[in-house]
């Protein structure tokens, strides 16, 4: 776990990660902005998450990021007095439309949160439940998608003798494991990671962020982090905020070596956040 | 020894026996009426008591079984009446409203409820059903029992519902399931253990109601299943046998008190045990 040490340099980018060519965009946000109440907590942000490629959100607390990672979707729609403004494309569909069908969009959206999440019910049925929502398939045809979201989750060594045990036996690495595969099995096109590492020792990181990694050659996937080692570790494209705006959006490895602001040059250095 | 700290120990001992006395002046009564209850009512417990209906006066033959069988009607109906709806306007306070300005209203006036004097709801049920239909009837009695869940399962609905996390709510919905699914497949599932103590201990509650049966169903001499008219039922057979200057009658009272603390104490024990099982989890 050497990438574990606490460092106040810039971290280093994983080998091998030379910035992949320009992907086209899945989410593109044009002056973007949102509000709780009358806080204005996110302005004018401008970006695209390239479709599959790994995209990192850093900042201090309360810059935003997660905020921005709710929008993509509505998850902030459960909560009233909160709104956002501006542009918001899902490849041509406007996700702030007030008629969006929320649930499909959900289903094309998926999300992992901070803390693991399991249903309370049997690890089998919390995969499974998802996939009901939408598809009316056999037991045998379920047993495989079960199988194969568990696969995908990196969990099925270590449940498949268990499937009918409780999601909530599980350990916290194991249950976040049990959430990103139920998160997998509804096949989205977007995986938002709501620092989905923060709750877990390091060995379970190690796996989730692996994870992550695979995961991104199928899917879009944006991840909210404070551990910058991760971000560099993970994410093909880094994006610093600082107190609601984007101040820098680049390739990881030039957020991490060369950033273009002075406050991404302290903020990865560790000066301040 | 260090004369703050030794004067500190002092106070500790002083107060540690004032707690402790206190505790024991409480429960030596509640031992004194338990084992009262247990001498009176086991002496008279035979099988008769349930297989017989209450005797005539002067009679020294028969039991209470019209009056269980009416009190396990009634409070089966009144419990079947007024736990759906506490777990609906529960379930409206902690899901839908509750961010609404309604829902602190509809919780103030629910905790009013909560602990009115069942003689007042006895007394309303009279008004509202006995006199238009022009009798003391079983459905009367079992709506004043309603009238009486309502607010105690409101109450446990609601408490329930909120402690579970919200997270686990935006997990659900973040899969693309609509509101109704989120609650009931996974808030619902999640508190499920809570929502039954709930309902048990509503049960309880009403399960030795004397008042509003006293008001509404009245009793019954006689052995009937009939919701329109009047229904025996232990709380009020209990008060009328008490009252009574027969020995026969005085037995009988004690052995259906006995019957109904058991059955209060069983769905009080039912209920922690449900309730240890959600902490366990």
């Amino acid at each position: 776990m050497s990438e574990m040490s606490v460092s106040v340099s810039a971290p280093t980018v994983h080998p091998g990660s030379q910035p992949l060519p320009e992907a086209p965009a899945k989410v593109t946000a044009r002056n973007l902005n949102f509000y709780y109440g009358e806080h204005h907590a996110l302005k004018n942000i401008n970006l695209a998450l390239g479709t599959n490629r790994v995209t990192a959100f850093i900042g201090p607390s309360g810059c935003g990021k997660s905020t921005l990672l709710r929008i993509f979707n509505r998850m902030y729609d459960l909560y009233p007095g909160q709104r956002a403004e501006g542009q918001l494309l899902l490849d041509h569909t406007n996700i702030l439309d007030p008629k969006l069908d929320l649930n499909l969009l959900r289903a094309r959206v998926g999300m992992v949160f901070q803390k693991p999440t399991p249903f309370p019910m049997t690890i089998y049925e919390n995969i499974a439940f998802g996939i009901r929502l939408y598809e009316k398939i056999s037991k045998s045809e379920m047993d495989d998608r079960v199988e194969k979201a568990l696969r995908g989750g990196a969990l099925w060594n270590e449940v498949k003798d268990k499937l009918n045990a409780s999601g909530l036996s599980l350990s916290g690495g194991q249950q976040q494991r049990l959430c990103i595969a139920r998160t997998v099995a509804v096949r989205p096109e977007v995986i938002l990671f709501d620092e989905p590492c923060s709750a877990l020792d390091p060995i379970s990181t190690a796996k989730v962020e692996e994870l992550i990694q695979e995961l991104s050659e199928n899917y879009t996937i944006a991840i909210v982090t404070h551990n910058m080692q991760q971000a560099a570790r993970v994410s093909d494209k880094t994006a610093f905020m600082y107190l609601g705006e984007l101040i820098e959006f680049d390739d990881t490895s030039k957020i991490f070596t060369s950033p273009s602001d002075r406050r991404t040059q302290d903020y990865i250095t560790g000066r301040f956040g | 020894m260090n004369p703050i700290y030794s004067r500190r120990r002092r106070k500790d001992i002083v107060i540690r026996g004032l707690c402790i006395a206190a505790a024991a002046f409480g429960v030596t009564w509640l031992a004194l009426i338990l084992i009262t209850l247990l001498y009176n009512g086991l002496t008279g417990l035979n099988l008769q008591v349930f297989t017989e209906n209450t005797p005539p006066p002067g009679s020294t033959e028969g039991g209470l079984l019209n009056a269980i069988v009416g009190s396990l009607i009634m409070t089966v109906l009144g419990v079947g009446i007024g736990a759906p709806l506490g777990l609906f306007a529960g379930t409206y306070l902690a899901e839908y409203g509750r961010n609404d300005k309604l829902t602190s209203v509809i919780r103030f006036i629910n905790d009013i409820l909560l602990s009115a004097p069942s003689i007042i709801i006895g007394l309303f049920i009279y008004g509202a059903v006995v006199v238009p239909m022009r009798g003391f009837s079983a459905i009367a009695g079992s709506l004043a029992l309603a009238v009486i869940v309502i607010p105690v399962v409101v109450r446990t609905t609601e408490d329930m519902l909120l402690l579970v996390p919200n997270p686990l709510r935006e997990a659900a919905s973040a899969l693309g399931l609509p509101r109704s699914l989120v609650i009931k497949r996974i808030a619902y599932r999640a508190a499920r253990s809570g929502l039954i103590t709930g309902v048990l201990l509503a049960t309880a509650r009403v399960a030795g109601e004397t008042a509003p049966l006293l008001f509404t169903a009245l009793s019954n001499q006689f052995f009937s299943l009939s919701l329109n008219k009047t229904m025996a039922n232990l709380p009020v057979t209990i008060n009328n046998f008490v009252q009574s200057p027969y020995a026969y009658w005085k037995q009988l009272a004690w052995s259906g008190a006995l019957l109904i603390t058991l059955t209060v104490l069983a769905l009080n024990i039912g209920a922690r045990i449900l309730g240890a099982e959600r902490t366990a989890k």
